[in-house]
C-alpha cells in the first residue's frame, strides 16, 4: 500500500473490527512490515476473546434483580418466544433428521460433505431456544473478527434482511476432518415466522470454485458452493426454490 | 408515560450483570452495582430519549452510579470472589489451562486504573462501538482512544509477566 502512515487508533479499529476497507488495507500492509505492531494486534484481539470466554458465562447466571417497581412476571431475556413453535417443531424432526444424516451415504466428493455438515449443524442448534448462537447478532462486529481470526481468514456474515431474516448470530463447530482442522463458523438467522436459516463457512483446501449445488438431508434442504479458499452451506427447512433465492442472495454478498 | 418498559430493561440485565462483574471483579458488588443502576434508570426513565440506544443509556447509568458509588471495591477484596468464580465455565469443557488463562485475565483487570478497565470492558466485551463508549462515559472520543490504547498495553504486559503473586498483591494493599 501507498499509505504507510498508520496510527494508533487505527490499529484499535482493526482489532475491533470497526474500519473501513481502504483503511484495513493500509494497516494490514502496515501489519506486514511491523511485526510488533502485529504482535500487540494479536495480542489485542487474544485480548477481547478471553473477555469473552471469562465473563459470557455470566449472562446464563439466574439472577433475582428487578427492575424498578414493576416486577415483570415472565422473563423477557430471551426474545425467541416466536421462534418457539417452529423449534418444537424442529426438535420433533432432529432425531430422525441427525439418523438420516449419520446413516447417510458417505459420499467422496467434499461438496456434499459441506452439505451433510451444515445440514447436521442446522439441525442440532435448531431446537435452541436459548442459545442458538454463541455470539448474538447483536454483538456482530465481535461475532465477525472472532470467526475471521478462528478461520483464520476474513469471514463475513451477510444480511439477509431484503429475504426477511435477521441475523440471530453466530458459533463455532469443530473441524470437519476432511476439509482440515480449521473450525467452521454458522451463522444463523431468523424470519418474522421463526423459521430460522443456517450458514456454514469453512476453508475448503481445495480452494476450487463450483457452481450452486443442491442437498437435500431429510427434511433439510441445503444450497452449497465452494469459491476459492472457502466453502459455504445455505440450510434450511424452506421450499428448495425459496432457499435458492436466499443462496443468491448470500453469494451475491459475498462477491459484490 | 415512560419510553421504554420494565420488561426491555430486563432483557438487558444479563449484560449489565457481564459488564458489572467484568468492572467488579464481585458477584455481590456486581449485583449491587447492577441493581442501584435498575433503580436509578427506572426513576430517571423519563430522561431517556425514544430511539435511542437504550443500551447505551443504561450503561451510562450503571456508570454514573459506579463512580459515585463508595469507594469500597478494591483488588484486595476482590480476590476471594474471584477465585469463587472460577468454575463457571466448566461447562463448556474449558481445560485447566483454560481455568487458568481466565483466572489471570481476571486478576490483571482488576490491576488496570477503573478508566482504563471500563473502557476496555465497553470496547472488547460489550462492543460498543467507540462513539457509544464516548457517550457511555460521557467523555471525548479521543479519550475513549487514548484510554483504550493505555489499557490494552497494560493488560498485555501485566499477562506476559504471567501470573501475578497473589499474596503479595494482597498485601500491597
Amino acid at each position: 500500500m501507498m499509505n504507510e502512515q498508520v496510527n494508533e487508533s487505527q490499529l484499535h479499529a482493526y482489532v475491533d473490527a470497526a474500519i473501513g476497507d481502504g483503511e484495513r488495507a493500509a494497516v494490514e500492509a502496515h501489519l506486514a512490515s511491523h511485526p510488533e505492531d502485529a504482535a500487540r494486534v494479536s495480542a489485542y484481539r487474544a485480548q477481547n476473546e478471553a473477555l469473552h470466554r471469562a465473563f459470557d458465562a455470566v449472562l446464563d447466571e439466574p439472577h433475582s434483580l428487578r427492575v424498578g417497581a414493576a416486577r415483570p412476571s415472565a422473563p423477557a431475556r430471551w426474545r425467541w418466544g416466536a421462534a418457539l413453535a417452529a423449534t418444537f417443531v424442529g426438535g420433533a424432526v432432529l432425531g430422525a433428521l441427525l439418523h438420516a444424516g449419520y446413516a447417510g451415504r458417505s459420499t467422496s466428493a467434499s461438496g456434499a460433505a459441506i452439505a451433510r455438515q451444515a445440514a447436521l449443524a442446522h439441525a442440532a442448534y435448531l431446537p435452541e431456544v436459548r442459545h442458538p448462537v454463541e455470539v448474538a447478532a447483536s454483538d456482530e462486529q465481535h461475532l465477525v473478527a472472532w470467526l475471521s481470526k478462528r478461520l483464520d481468514t476474513p469471514v463475513r456474515a451477510p444480511s439477509l434482511v431484503s429475504a426477511g431474516y435477521q441475523l440471530l448470530g453466530g458459533r463455532l463447530l469443530p473441524p470437519a476432518g476432511e476439509a482440515g482442522t480449521a473450525p467452521v463458523a454458522l451463522f444463523m438467522y431468523e424470519n418474522a415466522q421463526g423459521k430460522r436459516l443456517s450458514l456454514l463457512v469453512r476453508r475448503e483446501p481445495s480452494g476450487s470454485v463450483t457452481a450452486f449445488r443442491f442437498a437435500k438431508q431429510g427434511v433439510t434442504n441445503v444450497f452449497y458452493w465452494i469459491d476459492g479458499p472457502l466453502g459455504y452451506a445455505l440450510a434450511g427447512e424452506i421450499d428448495r426454490d425459496e432457499l435458492s433465492e436466499v443462496a443468491k442472495r448470500v453469494y451475491a454478498q459475498l462477491n459484490p | 408515560m415512560s419510553a421504554f418498559t420494565a420488561a426491555e430493561v430486563e432483557a438487558l440485565i444479563p449484560r449489565l450483570r457481564r459488564f458489572a462483574r467484568a468492572l467488579t471483579g464481585s458477584r455481590e458488588e456486581a449485583d449491587d452495582l447492577t441493581q442501584d443502576t435498575l433503580e436509578r434508570a427506572w426513576n430517571k426513565r423519563e430522561l431517556w430519549q425514544a430511539g435511542t440506544n437504550l443500551r447505551a443509556w443504561l450503561f451510562a447509568v450503571m456508570h454514573r452510579v459506579f463512580i459515585n458509588g463508595t469507594r469500597r471495591r478494591r483488588p484486595t477484596e476482590s480476590l476471594d470472589a474471584l477465585q469463587g468464580g472460577l468454575a463457571e465455565r466448566a461447562d463448556d469443557g474449558a481445560s485447566a489451562e483454560t481455568a487458568v488463562a481466565v483466572r489471570e485475565l481476571r486478576e490483571a483487570l482488576l490491576r488496570l486504573p477503573d478508566e482504563q478497565r471500563q473502557v476496555l470492558l465497553l470496547v472488547g466485551l460489550e462492543q460498543f462501538s467507540y462513539a457509544e463508549a464516548a457517550g457511555v462515559l460521557n467523555v471525548p472520543i479521543g479519550t475513549v482512544m487514548s484510554r483504550l490504547a493505555r489499557g490494552r498495553e497494560r493488560l498485555r504486559q501485566l499477562l506476559e509477566e504471567g501470573s501475578p503473586d497473589r499474596h503479595g498483591l494482597r498485601r500491597v494493599k
